[in-house]
C-alpha cells in the first residue's frame, strides 16, 4: 500500500521525504490515474487558490471529493487545510473546497509574511515534548464544528503579538487530519506518524 | 543554515517572526508555481485569476525598461498598495541592488518578499543589501553558484536565475541554471580538502560550500527568471532543475495575457507531461516578440557583484 502526496504545487518534496522516512511507499499524485490503491493522501502547503484551480483542470477534484466522502484518510497542512475545510473566508469567491472537515477558515488570518512565526505547541495527543510549529501566512480556524476534535490550540502570545481566545491549529474529524502550520518543515515527524497510523487502521 | 541573531529572536519572545525558517518557508510554498510581473492592480487580478502563486510589483515590465531606458526604480507605493488590496496571493516588489532605503520602504509597505533586482538600475556598484536585518524575506538573482552563495550569505532566502529579462529569450536563463546546478553536482563529487579550493574559486563562504556538498542542493529554493515566454520555456527550465518560475514581460507582452498566463501555470505544474504542454501551447496567439542576445544593448545580468 502506498501513501500519495498531491504534487501539483507547493512543498511536496518535504512531505514525501517524511513519509519515506517513516517507511511508506510514496506516490506523487498529479492526475486521476495516480489515485488507484492509495491508503491515504497528503495535501501539502502551497497557494490554495492555485491548487484549487489545478485540482479542477487536472480532473482530480471530483474523484478526490468522492474518495474523501468514502473515507480515504487525508492530511492537509496550511493550504491543504484550507482545501479540506467547509467554508473559507478571505479567499476568492470561485475557490472550490472539499468540505471534508467542518471548519470555517480565514485565509492569511495571522497576517502577511512579516507576521509569519515559529512557536512550540503542547499537543497532548502526541505526548512528550512540545511540537515545533512553523506558521507561514497561515490560515486561522474561526469556527470548528461539534464533530471536530481539536488536538492543539495556539494560546494568546505572551508578548502580545496575538490576542484573543486560543485558536485550533491541529484538528481531526474522522479520517481527516489538518494543521494550520507546516510539520513537514521541521524534523518532528509525530503528526505524520499519527496520519500513517490513521491509514493503517484503514488498511486493517 | 543557522539563524543569525536578529531582534525578533531576543530572549522572552515565544513567537519569533522573521526567522530564516519562515523566510525560506514561504519560498518553499511557492515551488511548482508561477510568479508573475505586474505593474498595477488590474494586471495583478489577471495574474491571480490565471493561477499565479504570487505577483511581483514593478514600475515597468523589463521589456519596457529595455525599450525606454532611463533609471528604473522601485514602484510607486500607491501602486503596491493597490496590488496588495487586489489579490490574496503574496505580493513581491523590486528594490534596486544596494538600495537599502527602497527595501526599507517596501518592508514598511508590508510586501511579502523583496526582489533585490538587476532589472532595476543598481544603486550601489560594490555592495548588495544586508538582508539579515529585515524581517521580510529577499530573493536575489544569480548567474553562477558563487554569486548565488554570496547572496545567500547576505541573507537571501530564495535564489533565481537572472536570465536576460525583457528579451523573451530563454538562452541566458538556461546558461545560469546549468552553471549553478552543474557546479552543485561537481561540488558534490569533491573531497573535503577540495571544498576549500571550491570556496576560494567561487568567492563564497566555505560553510555554504560544505553544506551543498552534503545536501546536493542550495540551502534555499532555486527558481528561474529572465526570458520565459512560452509554456515550453517553463517546462524546459523546470526539467533542468528550477523549482518555480518568474515570468515578466512574457505574459503582458504576449497577444493574449490571460490565456498565456494560464498556459504557463499548467505547463509549470505538469512540466514532465509533454502531451499537456502541447495542449496548453495550442492556439495561444503570439508570444512576446523576442530578441537575440547579441543584438541587445544593456546586459542586465552583468549587474550585481
Amino acid at each position: 500500500m502506498t501513501v500519495g502526496v498531491l504534487a501539483l504545487q507547493g512543498d511536496v518534496r518535504e512531505h514525501g521525504a517524511v513519509l519515506a522516512a517513516l517507511g511508506q511507499a510514496v506516490r506523487m499524485v498529479r492526475n486521476p490515474d495516480d489515485l488507484g490503491g492509495l491508503a491515504g493522501l497528503v495535501l501539502p502547503g502551497g497557494e490554495s487558490t492555485t491548487l484549487s484551480m489545478l485540482l479542477e483542470s487536472s480532473g482530480l477534484f471530483d474523484p478526490l471529493d468522492e474518495a474523501f466522502r468514502r473515507g480515504l484518510p487525508v492530511f492537509g497542512t496550511c493550504a491543504g487545510m484550507i482545501l479540506l475545510a467547509g467554508e473559507v473566508l478571505g479567499g476568492r469567491v470561485d475557490q472550490r473546497v472539499f468540505g471534508a472537515i467542518d471548519l470555517t477558515i480565514r485565509r492569511n488570518g495571522y497576517g502577511r509574511q512579516v507576521a509569519s512565526f515559529e512557536c512550540d505547541l503542547e499537543v497532548d495527543a502526541l505526548g512528550g515534548d512540545p511540537v515545533p510549529a512553523v506558521f507561514i501566512r497561515a490560515p486561522v480556524v474561526e469556527r470548528a464544528g461539534a464533530d471536530v476534535e481539536v488536538l492543539a490550540t495556539l494560546p494568546p502570545s505572551s508578548n502580545g503579538t496575538r490576542r484573543g481566545r486560543p485558536q485550533p491549529v491541529i484538528c481531526r474529524q474522522g479520517n481527516v487530519l489538518v494543521a494550520s502550520f507546516h510539520p513537514e518543515l521541521t524534523d518532528d515527524r509525530r503528526l505524520h506518524e499519527l496520519f500513517v497510523a490513521m491509514t493503517e487502521v484503514e488498511r486493517g | 543554515m543557522a539563524d543569525p541573531v536578529i531582534p525578533s529572536r531576543s530572549a522572552g519572545n515565544d513567537r519569533p517572526t522573521g526567522t530564516f525558517t519562515v523566510k525560506r518557508g514561504l519560498a518553499e510554498m511557492l515551488r511548482g508555481g508561477v510568479i508573475m510581473d505586474v505593474v498595477d492592480a488590474e494586471q495583478a487580478k489577471v495574474a491571480e485569476d490565471a493561477g499565479a502563486v504570487a505577483v511581483m510589483a514593478l514600475e515597468r515590465v523589463p521589456a519596457d525598461i529595455r525599450r525606454d531606458g532611463g533609471v528604473a526604480r522601485m514602484s510607486d507605493p500607491a501602486l503596491i498598495e493597490g496590488i496588495k488590496a487586489a489579490v490574496t496571493v503574496p505580493v513581491m516588489a523590486k528594490a534596486r541592488i544596494g538600495h537599502f532605503a527602497e527595501a526599507q520602504v517596501l518592508a514598511a509597505l508590508g510586501v511579502d518578499y523583496i526582489d533585490e533586482s538587476e532589472v532595476l538600475t543598481p544603486a550601489d556598484e560594490a555592495h548588495h543589501i544586508d538582508k539579515w536585518v529585515y524581517e521580510v524575506p529577499f530573493v536575489c538573482g544569480a548567474t553562477n553558484l558563487g554569486e548565488a552563495l554570496r547572496r545567500i550569505s547576505e541573507g537571501a532566502a530564495m535564489i533565481r536565475s537572472k536570465g536576460e529579462a525583457g528579451t523573451g529569450n530563454i538562452v541566458e536563463a538556461v546558461r545560469h541554471l546549468r552553471a549553478i546546478l552543474g557546479d552543485i553536482r561537481r561540488v558534490g563529487q569533491a573531497d573535503s580538502a577540495e571544498l576549500f579550493g571550491w570556496a576560494k574559486d567561487l568567492a563564497a563562504p566555505v560553510g555554504l560550500v560544505q553544506e551543498i556538498a552534503t545536501t546536493g542542493r542550495l540551502p534555499v529554493p532555486l527558481f528561474c527568471a529572465g526570458g520565459i515566454a512560452t509554456p515550453a520555456d517553463a517546462s524546459l527550465v523546470m526539467q533542468l532543475g528550477a523549482e518555480a518560475v518568474f515570468v515578466g514581460s512574457g505574459i503582458f507582452k504576449s497577444g493574449n495575457p490571460s490565456q498565456m498566463a494560464r498556459a504557463i501555470v499548467e505547463a509549470t505544474a505538469h512540466f514532465t507531461d509533454a502531451d499537456l504542454v502541447a495542449k496548453v501551447s495550442t492556439g495561444l496567439g503570439a508570444a512576446m516578440a523576442g530578441q537575440e542576445i547579441g543584438t541587445i544593448g544593456v546586459h542586465l545580468a552583468e549587474r550585481g557583484w
